[in-house]
């Protein structure tokens, strides 16, 4: 049965390779992160089972091995490898393939697709060919392997060149690969610490609540600011929600509770779309696409943020007190 | 109520606006966070490694890398743009307005890790979306190139996230009935998704009126262009 953990191991194993490519050609650094980084991928179902188990050393040891990623990115610097094959062979390349290209690089969507619509069909006996939790994700990694080995076959060149193009590409987008899982992390440590509690303590007490327009506004902004700094707006809703939309909006002023809670998580989007905290829609697209700004993704989306917020808004304070 | 773990955000606010490396501004507040809310060091460590190690999906779209960069090694941008330059009547606005629609009506059937920045924004809709503006003004200097690059990411951003939230068996939907559930408040995972359908068709004539503003913009600099020539 393919499972989540697989695609786990075969990115632990990329890293790994990365790594050993970077010790190799002399980047000491480089290769000290991505190993770490593949350590702890490859090792993460154990430290996960033995933290349920409730021995906490390997998960103790995780900790430390995140703090070591943290001393080592600075010093990553971002040097892209030059491209092996100049502008003039890769158009050539591209004259003589032609469409061809694009059949590997639609088959990572194409895959993943009929993996999540017909995954859960593919019984044979009692034997699943794919794990219900995460089969989606499961699907994109199976159709990343695919792809390659299609692409390699396209391209008639050897699958190890694609993991050495892969590794170059990966050097290339650096540190900022890291961010989406340490502000996961950091989000799970506020949410501990009582953060989020406490920033709806000091909201309720300071702004006015009284008026359902006010606390209607109060609670929408509140949702946008929560959600920039925590970079997610889950993890904004249910603090918003327990400290002003339940008591205040709902049992006071009479707000419809489907309404308040869907669009008061859509502004929260907003928020998503405006800060870097959401590392993994904005600031690894912009390292991806390889733009000098790396808020080059948030400032091309302000705009939109804005204005979707004030639709969103204005309907819910036509819609919500009906 | 204990206010100190809030200097874990004013360090995060801090070392953002300086611009510091992230990696190791970020691991700093959430030390600071931790410790001042009282938490023991093998807790906080604890915590820290067991969080990083539950998030490993995040990291989920390096496994595209090597396929993509062995198809551009190969030509897949250069191909991209040569077709595109071909395709007379496709515009830059219909390629992203296009865009925009599938991603989102996608997103709404919970398909959201069928596309992507990594999946189909840098090996498809960026380079082909380059050859369309090439088409409008043919000289793009680099910060063309980068902004284009930077509109098409936010349009994918832009239909994923008001798509997924009408997709009624997807995090948001749950999470807001589960919230309700909890507090004595019966709702159908329907009667939530629906009221994300304004807010949706509001997004995509939002964003499609920008892609469009923003493709008047650049011809307009290529007819002044004309005009000076």
């Amino acid at each position: 049965m393919l499972r989540i953990e697989h695609a786990y191991w075969l990115i632990a194993a990329f890293l790994l390779y990365s790594g050993w490519r970077n010790l190799r050609d002399g980047h000491r650094w480089h290769a000290a992160f991505w190993i770490v980084l593949g350590l702890l991928f490859g090792a993460g179902d154990f430290i996960l089972a033995q933290s349920a188990a409730g021995h906490a050393l390997p998960a103790q040891i995780a900790g430390i091995g995140v703090i070591a990623l943290a001393c080592l990115a600075p010093r990553l610097r971002r040097q892209a490898h030059p491209e092996n094959r100049t502008a003039e062979q890769r158009l050539q390349s591209a004259i003589a393939l032609g469409h061809r290209l694009f059949g590997p690089a639609l088959l990572i969507p194409l895959v993943t697709l009929l993996v999540a619509l017909f995954g859960g069909y593919l019984v044979i006996g009692h034997f699943a060919l794919f794990a219900k939790s995460q089969m989606t994700l499961t699907g994109l990694a199976l159709a990343c392997v695919i792809a390659l080995l299609a692409a390699a076959r396209v391209a008639r060149t050897p699958v190890l060149e694609g993991v050495a193009e892969g590794r170059r590409l990966l050097d290339a987008i650096g540190w900022a690969a890291l961010l989406p899982l340490l502000l996961a992390a950091l989000g799970q440590v506020f949410t501990r610490s009582g953060v989020g509690a406490a920033i709806a303590e000091i909201a309720t007490d300071f702004l006015p609540t009284g008026n359902a327009t006010a606390a209607l506004a109060v609670f929408a902004l509140g949702m946008v600011l929560f959600t920039v700094i925590m970079g997610n707006a889950f993890a904004a809703f249910p603090v918003m929600m327990a400290g002003i939309g339940l008591p205040l909006l709902i049992h006071q002023h009479g707000a419809h509770p489907a309404i308040l809670g869907a669009m008061g998580m859509l502004c929260g989007y907003c928020g998503t779309l405006l800060t870097p905290m959401a590392a993994d829609f904005n600031l690894v697209p912009a390292a991806l696409l390889e733009l000098r700004n790396p808020y080059g993704v948030i400032k091309a989306q302000a705009w939109s943020a804005v204005w979707i917020f004030a639709s969103t808004f204005t309907m819910m304070w036509l819609l919500v007190f009906r | 109520m204990n206010y100190w773990p809030l200097l874990g955000v004013a360090v995060i606010v801090v070392g953002f606006a300086l611009r510091f490396n992230a990696v190791p501004v970020v691991v700093v507040a959430a030390l600071v966070s931790g410790l001042l809310s009282g938490l023991s060091v093998p807790d906080l460590l604890a915590l820290l490694g067991n969080s990083f190690v539950s998030q490993r999906m995040l990291l989920l779209f390096v496994l595209t890398l090597p396929a993509i960069g062995l198809l551009e090694r190969a030509g897949l941008r250069e191909h991209a743009q040569r077709w595109m330059a071909r395709l007379q009547n496709l515009t830059l606005a219909r390629l992203l307005v296009g865009y925009l629609l599938l991603r989102q009506l996608l997103a709404t059937m919970g398909l959201t890790g069928v596309a992507g920045a990594a999946q189909t924004v840098r090996p498809l809709l960026a380079p082909m979306g380059e050859a369309a503006a090439q088409k409008i003004l043919p000289r793009l200097d680099q910060g063309d190139r980068e902004e284009l690059r930077a509109v098409a990411a936010a349009t994918d951003n832009i239909g994923r996230f008001f798509g997924e939230d009408v997709f009624i068996a997807l995090g948001a939907v749950l999470l807001i009935q589960g919230f309700y559930t909890q507090h004595g408040i019966e709702l159908s995972p329907l009667a939530i998704a629906l009221w994300a359908l304004p807010t949706a068709v509001a997004a995509f004539i939002i964003q499609s009126v920008r892609i469009w503003l923003y493709q008047r913009r650049l011809q307009r600099r290529a007819a002044s262009i004309e005009r000076d020539a």
